[in-house]
């Protein structure tokens, strides 16, 4: 296997935050907290693309790099997580990520940072998988119930792959050829099909 | 006495080989290495028991790596509704 990746094709997302709300759900996560958030380029501009971002599991991860206490680890599946009794919030890893991924609850009456959350690609923490204590501090461990992350299980378009990089990559490569690209993507012709005879006249009086 | 035509021989196939001791296919990506960091070290998904939570779906074999990744690639297909329509 080679490591555990999303995709976001941003030809099929429709910016419904679906992925947001299963994230939400699935791992109860705190109010001030997005794990995993859509995010729209030029939007009300013809051509706008939305695309759902989160942790990014990097292969080579700048957070793990610059963690002072060295709370953050690599699984063998190349899930990047971290040690929350051992994260002391300083947002260093915050400053790292190119993504805003590592997301700081607000705690105490002055709203000082609490310790770091973030996307788990629903594998828990270091704890005893499935547990409460598990739960309750880094969300559901799907990956150890065999399922995949929330977010992409439950995306309607299935714009958003998660799994073994080299299978979505696959099932993205497929996607993109027997779609093809620019006019052929959307439009009457891609929805409806082609009409059988385009020189023929619509009779007159009809509706169009 | 060694001759200068085996002097340069000599360098030129010792510049080579330092030359291409830096064409070597290293794995890039960081290796978990149980422990390593400062943390609590954390318990394998397939090390679990497939019937020890109550919400699992998929089977595999407890402690197989393999099976396990099977499984899941087997459930990565769900996303691909080319495959789920044929």
């Amino acid at each position: 296997m080679a490591r555990m990746k999303f995709l976001c094709d941003t030809e099929r997302c429709i910016a419904c935050n679906g992925c947001v709300t299963a994230c939400k759900q699935e791992n109860e996560v705190p109010w001030g907290v997005n794990r995993r958030r859509v995010v729209t380029l030029n939007e009300g501009v013809p051509g706008e693309r939305s695309i759902s971002v989160a942790c990014m599991h990097c292969s080579d991860a700048p957070c793990i790099a610059v963690c002072p206490v060295d709370c953050m680890y690599h699984t063998e599946e190349g899930v990047v997580l971290h040690d929350k009794d051992m994260c002391i919030g300083c947002g260093y890893c915050f400053y790292a990520c190119p993504f805003g991924a590592p997301q700081f609850p607000q705690a105490g009456a002055f709203g000082m940072r609490g310790k770091m959350d973030k996307c788990t690609f629903c594998a828990g923490g270091p704890e005893k998988d499935n547990s409460k204590e598990e739960f309750a501090k880094y969300g559901s461990n799907r990956l150890a119930q065999g399922k995949l992350p929330a977010c992409a299980e439950m995306c309607s378009t299935k714009a958003l792959l998660g799994g073994d990089g080299d299978v979505i990559a696959d099932i993205f490569r497929q996607r993109a050829l027997t779609r093809g690209k620019g006019s052929e993507v959307w439009g009457w012709g891609t929805a409806y099909g082609k009409p059988d005879h385009p020189q023929q006249q619509a009779p007159k009086g009809a509706k169009s | 006495m060694i001759s200068a035509r085996k002097l340069v021989f000599a360098v030129a196939a010792l510049a080579v080989t330092a030359g291409l001791a830096g064409c070597g296919e290293h794995d890039q990506v960081v290796a978990y290495h149980q422990g390593e960091y400062q943390g609590k070290p954390d318990t394998r998904p397939w090390d679990n028991d497939p019937g020890a939570s109550l919400y699992t779906t998929s089977k595999w074999t407890k402690g197989d790596k393999t099976s396990w990744e099977n499984a899941l690639k087997s459930r990565t297909q769900n996303q691909n509704e080319y495959t789920r329509t044929e």
